[in-house]
């Protein structure tokens, strides 16, 4: 069962909006295991986002049960979780979310911050590991807004990576970019997922969501379907039938 | 959280706003500094009087006949008649706690020398007066108590005295000057002592034997104030118990009395004149604190508005492993170090208007160590007490809601 990141039974997440509650997620069961490479789609309202924030640590569930690797969310409380997030996850959002005014390097080294076993001197260096991981090792003094959003978005790739965490966790990491560059990005996830990485993200694009080892539909809180994706498609291959014209217009 | 680390962030978050982390310290300089330097000021003043009047002997005891009433009536207490020079004899005998006893009694009149003439007071004492009124002989004599007897026409005069009936830098020793028409030998002159704290000339005098004055000038037989010097000045106290006693005694005053006489130290007149500056000077810090109190307001304003602005980082802080009480820490910090800086500056911009201000008031700017700790103890409480409720703002966030925030 070692290889078991995220284990979920019949979840169940309800708001309470005044006096009407909403059912977000109606029974949920999902299992990942490491180095899968998951998309989870929906459209608005299905519950995914809900899910990604349960999936997250940010959100606790109404009932069922969540063990991330191996850990019952159930049972801790609110510091509890921010240590489980710092410890073994990693964000990766559509806006990026990178401190503006503030160079690529430190916004990398921000979540070791938060982790005290980590020294100044071996913070520094686990940033730069990551910044060269996403290939922005040249750039790591640069600032996010002098930086094009593919950049800003490797970086903030960079940081979720920086905290070797079991599991990274993207919402519509490509929702703010063009195709090329959305290709770009996905190259790049798909890399980490080779390298070992295990990976979930959100999206609401069929052309994204192929890059993945396996879709998960949300639909009404519930899964409508999950599958295999059967004619997996290589972010590497794509790029290289694209027009040179574009590659040129990205690098302008 | 590390501390380090805290301070880190902190710094880090101050430097990304240059300019606001600026502007909003530049209230808290201004608050501070102002404090510091009305408190400088106020203190330097007091500092100034306080000196001037120990220049004239701390332990120096005033005996002043009583104001005379008749009939209802104030006569006041110039023309009072009731101390005599029998009371210096019982006071140099029995006041134990009293060194040096004198009379003074005072004559105005016209002085001429030559072609010059000035209007000055005359003061009739004997030789111990000079000793209790801490004044000092530059060139000359003081008289002898054979002069006194012998009702001498000696004088010594005071440096505004010789300035204007000789010239400076004149030696009047040896020459002899006419007071209302009489023949004075000068035979001392006095060393300078400037204006007192009420602006008058302490130099504008001539000094006498009482006998000489009493007889020849004011034809009185009475004494219009005795001066004495206390043993010390923590003996100023038991001193003027001792008087009041001896003299009620002479004076053949019953126990129903009245006092026919005043008595006061001069530590007591310098307590008077310092608790004035001392209301002074706290007015001044006051006025000085309530734009200290703008300048925290300012802070939390600031504050509230960046926990706003930054609800997306601290989201993002929240979701890689910030705990509320870390946020809440940070932002904490970030006021403090806010508040810190700018007490710093605050205190060498308060010093530099002190020191500006006390050159252009003539009274130099006494900075005490407790103004300097007090103006840091009120920063330090401003940055926790006006950073506390927009921190807690930000660490009740909820990362998902905050995440979101547009």
């Amino acid at each position: 069962m070692a290889d078991v990141i995220i284990e979920i039974k019949d979840l169940r997440k309800d708001y309470h909006v005044g006096e009407v509650i909403v059912h977000a997620l109606r029974g949920v069961d999902l299992t990942i295991t490491r180095n899968e490479f998951v998309a989870i789609m929906g459209v608005s309202g299905s519950g995914k986002s809900t899910m990604l924030n349960i999936l997250g640590c940010l959100d606790k569930p109404s009932s069922g049960d969540y063990l991330l690797d191996n850990v019952d969310i159930k049972t801790l409380d609110k510091d509890e979780l921010a240590r489980l997030r710092n410890k073994k996850l990693g964000f990766v959002f559509q806006a990026y979310n990178l401190l503006p005014r503030t160079t690529a390097l430190e916004n990398v080294e921000l979540p070791l911050f938060y982790d005290k076993s980590v020294r100044a001197g071996e913070r520094k260096k686990r940033a730069i590991q990551a910044l060269e991981a996403v290939g922005l090792a040249d750039r790591m003094d640069h600032m996010p807004n002098q930086l094009s959003g593919g950049q800003q978005q490797r970086v903030a790739i960079a940081r979720s990576l920086v905290n070797d965490p079991v599991l990274i966790l993207a919402d519509e990491p490509t929702g703010n970019l063009d195709t090329r560059t959305s290709f770009e990005i996905m190259e790049l996830f798909q890399d980490l997922n080779e390298k070992g990485r295990t990976i979930v993200y959100v999206t609401h694009e069929p052309d994204i969501a192929k890059f993945a080892t396996r879709n998960v539909l949300f639909r009404d809180g519930k899964i409508l379907r999950e599958q295999i994706v059967s004619d997996r498609q290589y972010a590497r291959d794509i790029l290289k039938t694209l027009p040179v014209e574009d590659i040129e217009e990205v690098n302008q | 959280m590390k501390y380090s680390n805290l301070l880190t962030i902190a710094f880090r978050a101050l430097v990304r706003n240059k300019m606001r982390t600026i502007l909003t310290m530049l209230g808290i300089i201004i608050g501070v500094g102002s404090v510091i330097a009305m408190i400088a000021i106020g203190q330097g003043s007091k500092k100034k009087i306080r000196d001037q009047m120990s220049s004239m002997g701390t332990n120096m005891i005033i005996i002043f006949p009583n104001y005379q009433r008749r009939g209802g009536v104030n006569l006041g207490s110039s023309n009072s008649m009731v101390l005599k020079y029998s009371d210096v004899t019982a006071l140099r005998e029995e006041a134990t706690d009293l060194t040096e006893v004198s009379p003074e009694v005072r004559a105005t009149g016209q002085v001429i020398f030559g072609n010059q003439n000035t209007q000055t007071t005359v003061y009739g004492v004997s030789p111990e007066y000079l000793d209790i009124k801490k004044l000092t002989i530059k060139t000359g004599r003081n008289f002898n108590p054979q002069e006194v007897k012998s009702m001498a026409k000696v004088c010594i005069l005071g440096e505004t005295v010789v300035e204007t009936l000789f010239g400076p830098d004149a030696d009047p020793i040896g020459l002899t000057i006419r007071i209302r028409n009489l023949p004075f030998l000068v035979i001392g002159v006095l060393d300078k002592k400037g204006e007192d704290p009420m602006g008058r000339d302490q130099d504008d005098l001539i000094i006498a034997p009482y006998t000489t004055v009493q007889s020849r000038l004011a034809s009185i037989d009475y004494v219009n104030a005795i001066f004495a010097s206390a043993v010390s000045e923590d003996k100023s106290q038991a001193a003027i118990s001792q008087v009041e006693e001896i003299l009620r005694r002479t004076h053949k005053i019953r126990e129903s009395e009245e006092d026919d006489f005043r008595v006061r130290s001069q530590s007591e007149l310098i307590e008077t004149v310092s608790s004035v500056s001392d209301i002074m000077t706290i007015l001044l810090g006051s006025i000085a604190g309530i734009s200290l109190l703008v300048g925290g307001i300012g802070i939390m304003n600031i504050m509230f508005v960046s926990v706003t602005e930054r609800t997306r980082e601290i989201g993002l802080r929240m979701s890689i492993g910030g705990r509320s009480r870390d946020i809440l820490r940070q932002f904490l910090v970030e006021s403090m170090v806010l508040s810190t800086i700018g007490g710093i500056m605050g205190v060498i911009f308060g010093f530099l208007v002190a020191k500006i201000a006390g050159s252009l008031m003539q009274s130099p700017a006494l900075i005490t160590s407790q103004s300097v700790i007090l103006a840091f103890a009120v920063c330090f409480v401003i940055g926790v007490f006006f950073g506390w409720y927009p921190a807690k703002k930000a660490a009740n966030l909820n990362p998902i809601d905050a995440l979101r925030y547009e």
